[in-house]
């Protein structure tokens, strides 16, 4: 595997710091996009992974990372889970077995695979309302996410949540958030819990500190709760990795124009630590620089910034007709689809045959159909589960009339009681 | 001005705890071994007989409870003198030794010690990461304490002034209140959020807000006001070991109540209200600060033969229906005095409740005397007419009594 190593200290000036892969131009989809790159700004305060190269002639030199046939199988499966899962739920929405906003996640699991299979089971992830494949990568069944995007009570919340929620306390999936950045300071605080059961309750891993992942967009980066949390991670050294899914759209919003300086990675470094930017279309890249910045954060080095070049083949979600994208941008990302890369590098270095990979795929196909059939035959939450988890502790409900804890009313478990 | 109304607090604390009309809080001191709140709470709950207005019976009253007192006095009852802030220290120190997960993190808690010192000195107690100093940032220090509590800490979130907590509504609102639930009830968010609060001395618009009634809507949230050392501790130490999201509300110009609180460990219930002064002819109902305003109208009340029965309803969210129904069930008339705005308050939503409830027990409308729906302004002629004065609940009492 080449080395990505990169540490705060490290400071290398710009020249065009981009990973490898021809990057759409920005200006693709705004004419207010200067022709021209822009004239260098400040070089000093940078501090970028070895990934990057210094100039774009370099990168198609650069040694691609490498992977192990178990690993590859291993990205390739659950790549290819994200994608069959997210195409199932169009399927089913169309059929009128979801409902509501569903957002897929179609052409960005390289960005999922490639962090969350590196993790632990005790570690975090927090992700947005785009969410489904983040609870397949962190290890959620298929037949949970599924029963609980039908609304179903075996779903991984009881159907309480839905496709925007998704949570799960023994995968350690803090959720599934519809407010964008309002699930960054819940990550950091998870990243806050694990160094705080280090130093303070001295209990810690044998690896060293539980991680957590911060998923979200580019539109998120111009949210004031992205930037607070970004000084306080790096102020208190938190075991955190920032990750942004740059899929250049927020909704109908481009993200060049809605931001003053649309190269997030380097707002990393404005805070004190390090950004990186890395091509979200290949899961081996991600998957290397994933590792550096989870182990910093285990090693207790500190948060790191990851921006992921990625792009969503699907609308925002399934409501949106998608008019704005060009379709030159659009073909240009299907042509660097993630799970046809990786299978392309699989064959090409002999780590599997075709067949293989058909079965793989196949086995996936039985997954998600079962995962269907058990959330379709599933029961909807009755009546009596509408107020059960509004409050951990019940008597939050109060004293009623009659001098008894509300709670206590029969007609609570039914679902019925006044509250 | 500033110092005849302190004083006037201080007085009026004192009246209220004196032997004579504390009986309320007889029990709580008096029963052994009464650290469960149930059963304090369900003797509040019997209505037992309270001595009536006086001179001469309350003296009775007061040499029978010295009398009663004297022996437990022996046993160790023994009683310290507090400001409130301090009892609120006393909680956090208190609960913060038997719990490691309990931290607490704001805006200059650690080394400045906290804006009203209630957190003066646990930065040197327990060190820089329990008592946790947050850049400026309220929204997401209070998301980084749903996050916490996510995985298994007890965080007390403070605000520096409860106002600056709109910044943090998003995290409140959509996270403390709503996680639980989404979840599944997968993950329990245990923080409390607590803060100075409500109208003080010239503040000005901005620091002088009453969120009561901002919150009160946020389904999976508990909200309790205190009002005294006694039950800022009791109801400080009940919210830190809640499974629920608690809002305490302190308020500003309380801080420097004294009284004198048990040396033995207690807790209040959050859901209970307190009882301040039984009575007859009209139920009060009120909490904070304004708790104060209504025992110095009901002196005056008690001059012109007036008996009226001061519910403290603590408990903003959810109401204690119990009580408060016994009293309207007695009284038939209601009256509520706040602090909070007149649109969509605290009293506003307790009308609705009582009317649901106890309509038929009502011999008079509901009067309920709120702030004005004004931004509190800076003049203090301005401020006074902003917040309900003592001069108001009289004639309040009289209207209704009529």
């Amino acid at each position: 595997m080449a080395a990505a190593s990169f540490t705060a200290a490290k400071f290398f000036a710009p020249v065009a710091a981009r990973s490898g892969g021809d990057r759409a131009p920005l200006h693709a989809s705004s004419s207010l996009w200067p022709r021209t790159k822009p004239a260098p700004r400040l070089r000093t305060a940078l501090a970028v992974s070895d990934v990057l190269s210094g100039n774009k002639a370099a990168p198609a030199a650069a040694v691609h990372p490498s992977a192990t046939r178990d690993e590859a199988l291993e990205l390739y499966e659950d790549m290819v889970l994200g994608r069959v899962f997210e195409d199932m739920c169009a399927q089913m929405y169309y059929r009128g077995k979801m409902f509501g906003f569903v957002h897929l996640y179609n052409g960005q699991e390289a960005v999922s695979t490639g962090f969350i299979k590196l993790l632990n089971q005790a570690d975090c992830v927090v992700s947005t309302y785009r969410d489904h494949v983040h609870a397949l990568s962190k290890g959620v069944p298929a037949r949970s996410v599924m029963a609980e995007l039908f609304g179903k009570a075996t779903g991984c919340c009881r159907g309480q949540g839905g496709s925007m929620h998704m949570f799960s306390a023994p995968h350690n999936l803090l959720g599934g958030f519809a407010f964008i950045g309002e699930g960054i300071p819940v990550a950091t605080g998870a990243a806050f819990a694990a160094k705080y059961r280090h130093e303070v309750l001295k209990e810690s891993g044998p690896d060293g500190l539980d991680v957590t992942l911060a998923f979200f967009g580019d539109g998120t980066c111009n949210n004031g709760q992205f930037f607070e949390c970004l000084n306080m991670a790096q102020l208190w050294k938190l075991p955190i990795v920032f990750v942004v899914e740059n899929n250049l759209w927020a909704i109908g919003m481009s993200h060049v124009r809605a931001t003053s300086d649309p190269e997030i990675w380097k707002k990393g470094p404005a805070f004190g630590m390090p950004g990186v930017h890395v091509d979200g279309m290949d899961v081996l890249k991600v998957r290397e620089v994933a590792k550096e910045a989870i182990e910093r954060a285990r090693r207790g080095e500190g948060p790191t910034l990851v921006e992921c070049e990625t792009y969503r083949f699907r609308g925002h979600s399934l409501a949106d007709p998608d008019e704005l994208r060009k379709p030159d941008e659009k073909s240009h990302y299907a042509a660097r689809d993630p799970i046809a890369a990786l299978k392309k590098y699989i064959i090409e270095q002999n780590l599997a045959t075709e067949s293989e990979l058909k079965s793989i795929e196949k086995k996936i196909d039985d997954v998600v159909e079962e995962a269907v059939e058990f959330a379709d035959a599933s029961p909807l939450p009755q009546r009596s589960q509408l107020l059960e988890n509004v409050f951990s502790d019940p008597k939050g409900f109060g004293i009623g009339s009659d001098g008894k804890y509300r709670c206590e009313d029969p007609l609570f478990t039914q679902g019925t009681a006044q509250v | 001005m500033a110092a005849a109304s302190s004083s006037s607090l201080h007085a009026t604390a004192a009246a209220l705890h004196g032997v004579g009309a504390a009986a309320s809080s007889k029990p709580r001191a008096a029963a052994p071994g009464a650290r469960s709140v149930r059963v304090a709470a369900a003797a509040r709950r019997s209505g037992s007989v309270r001595a009536r207005g006086g001179m001469v019976a309350r003296a009775a009253v007061a040499v029978t409870c010295l009398v009663f007192c004297i022996p437990f006095f022996f046993c160790g009852r023994l009683l310290h003198e507090v400001l409130l802030f301090e009892a609120l220290r006393e909680a956090l120190i208190e609960e913060m030794k038997a719990d490691p997960t309990v931290y607490v993190f704001g805006e200059d808690v650690g080394h400045y010690g906290g804006s009203y010192k209630v957190t003066k000195g646990l930065a040197e107690m327990f060190g820089d990461l329990r008592v946790l100093d947050t850049p400026i940032a309220e929204n997401s220090f209070t998301g980084m304490g749903v996050g916490a509590a996510m995985k298994g800490l007890r965080p007390i979130i403070e605000g520096m002034n409860m106002g600056f907590l709109l910044l943090a509504y998003n995290q409140i609102s959509n996270n403390c209140g709503m996680l639980h639930y989404t979840s599944g009830g997968q993950f329990k968010i245990p923080v409390v959020i607590r803060g100075p609060g409500g109208v003080g001395r010239q503040l000005g618009a901005e620091h002088s807000q009453r969120l009561e009634s901002y919150f009160q809507s946020i389904p999976g949230l508990q909200m309790v006001a205190c009002s005294t050392p006694y039950n800022a501790k009791g109801l400080m130490k009940a919210a830190i070991r809640s499974e629920n999201p608690v809002v305490l509300f302190e308020h500003v110009l309380l801080y420097n109540l004294k009284e004198k609180i048990p040396d033995e460990e207690y807790i209040c219930c959050l859901e209970d209200v307190e009882m301040v002064r039984p009575g007859e002819h009209v139920t009060i109902l009120t909490y904070s600060r304004m708790r104060y305003h209504v025992m110095q109208a009901a002196k005056t009340q008690v001059n012109k033969g007036y008996d009226p029965e001061v519910i403290d309803i603590r408990s903003l969210k959810p109401f204690d229906l119990h009580t408060i129904g016994n009293s309207i069930k007695k009284t038939n008339r209601v009256l509520i005095v706040e602090e909070c705005m007149r649109t969509g308050g605290i009293g506003a939503s307790l009308r609705a409740a009582i009317i649901d409830n106890f309509w038929d027990y009502l011999d008079a409308p509901i009067m309920c005397l709120s702030s004005q729906d004004v931004p509190t302004p800076y003049a203090a002629p301005l401020e006074d007419a902003t917040v309900v004065q003592p001069a108001q609940i009289v004639a309040a009492v009289e209207q209704i009594c009529q």
